[in-house]
């Protein structure tokens, strides 16, 4: 049956979701993390979706979502004066990550939003399933 | 005597399911790829393949074991959606109208699934002569 393989597109678009409310629990864990450098601070990861082709049933291909790469955000870190802090640098600065938690949390929201429709699709699409398996036997 | 003819029986909506099933399947996946940058979204045009079913003549058959290209199941074409807003990575998916869709699609589904269903225990009960 050519709609099982409908799950798979759908389990792969909850995993690239999934993982990117991963990478938001990461961006905001490590949102305080300090360091005496500039370059060694942590910077937000997002994944950057790409779509993948199954042609193993013919002529019909399936879109299947993977994540094609995480980007580290390009930003400059936040220099913070505080000379008493025991990680500062030889001028008295400790840097602290530049992560914008708003745009995380509207991240958030956005990732669990549409794995929750995953789900929904998926939910429907078995209940389809299994009323056509039920067919003529009332 | 004639055997029966499932085919008349049963009328178009033995196609319409194959076709329901690949919709479902290409709205799950425009669901799926909602936040995929640069994806186009598709869908089949319900209405031309009405069309399609309802203008294609028969293929004349001279033997029984000729097979019937109309009667196999027809998908029509899929044709990418014309986005009513664009956006900056190039995405067409509209989350509202492919949930419409897909809400419609189901109805649709089981609907088909619903009337097949009541044909065969009508089948049943003349078999049964009851």
């Amino acid at each position: 049956m050519a709609m099982t393989s409908l799950f798979d597109v759908v389990g792969s678009a909850m995993s690239a979701q999934m993982l990117r409310l991963n990478t938001v629990a990461s961006n905001l864990a490590n949102s305080e993390t300090m360091s005496g450098s500039a370059d060694t601070i942590y910077k937000a990861r997002h994944p950057v979706f790409e779509t993948v082709l199954d042609n193993t049933l013919q002529g019909r291909s399936l879109q299947g979502v993977r994540v094609k790469q995480i980007e580290e955000a390009n930003t400059e870190a936040i220099p913070h004066f505080m000379p008493e802090n025991p990680l500062a640098n030889a001028d008295g600065y400790v840097f602290s990550p530049a992560i914008n938690s708003v745009a995380e949390m509207a991240d958030m929201i956005s990732a669990s939003r549409s794995y929750q429709n995953n789900v929904e699709v998926l939910t429907t699409a078995k209940d389809l399933m299994l009323r056509t398996l039920q067919l003529g036997r009332s | 005597m004639s055997v029966i003819s499932f085919d008349k029986a049963f009328g178009n909506h033995d196609d319409a399911l194959l076709l329901f099933e690949r919709r479902t399947q290409l709205l799950s996946e425009n669901i799926a790829n909602s936040d995929t940058p640069g994806y186009k979204a598709r869908d089949i045009d319900f209405n031309q393949v009405l069309q399609g079913v309802n203008d294609s003549l028969p293929l004349e058959t001279t033997s029984a074991m000729h097979l019937n290209p109309v009667a196999e199941a027809p998908f029509g074409p899929v044709e990418y959606r014309i986005p009513s807003q664009s956006s900056a990575d190039g995405n067409t998916v509209d989350m509202q109208q492919e949930q419409a869709a897909f809400a419609e699609n189901t109805i649709r589904y089981q609907t088909s699934l619903m009337i097949l269903s009541r044909r065969i225990s009508g089948l049943v009960n003349a078999f049964k002569g009851e």
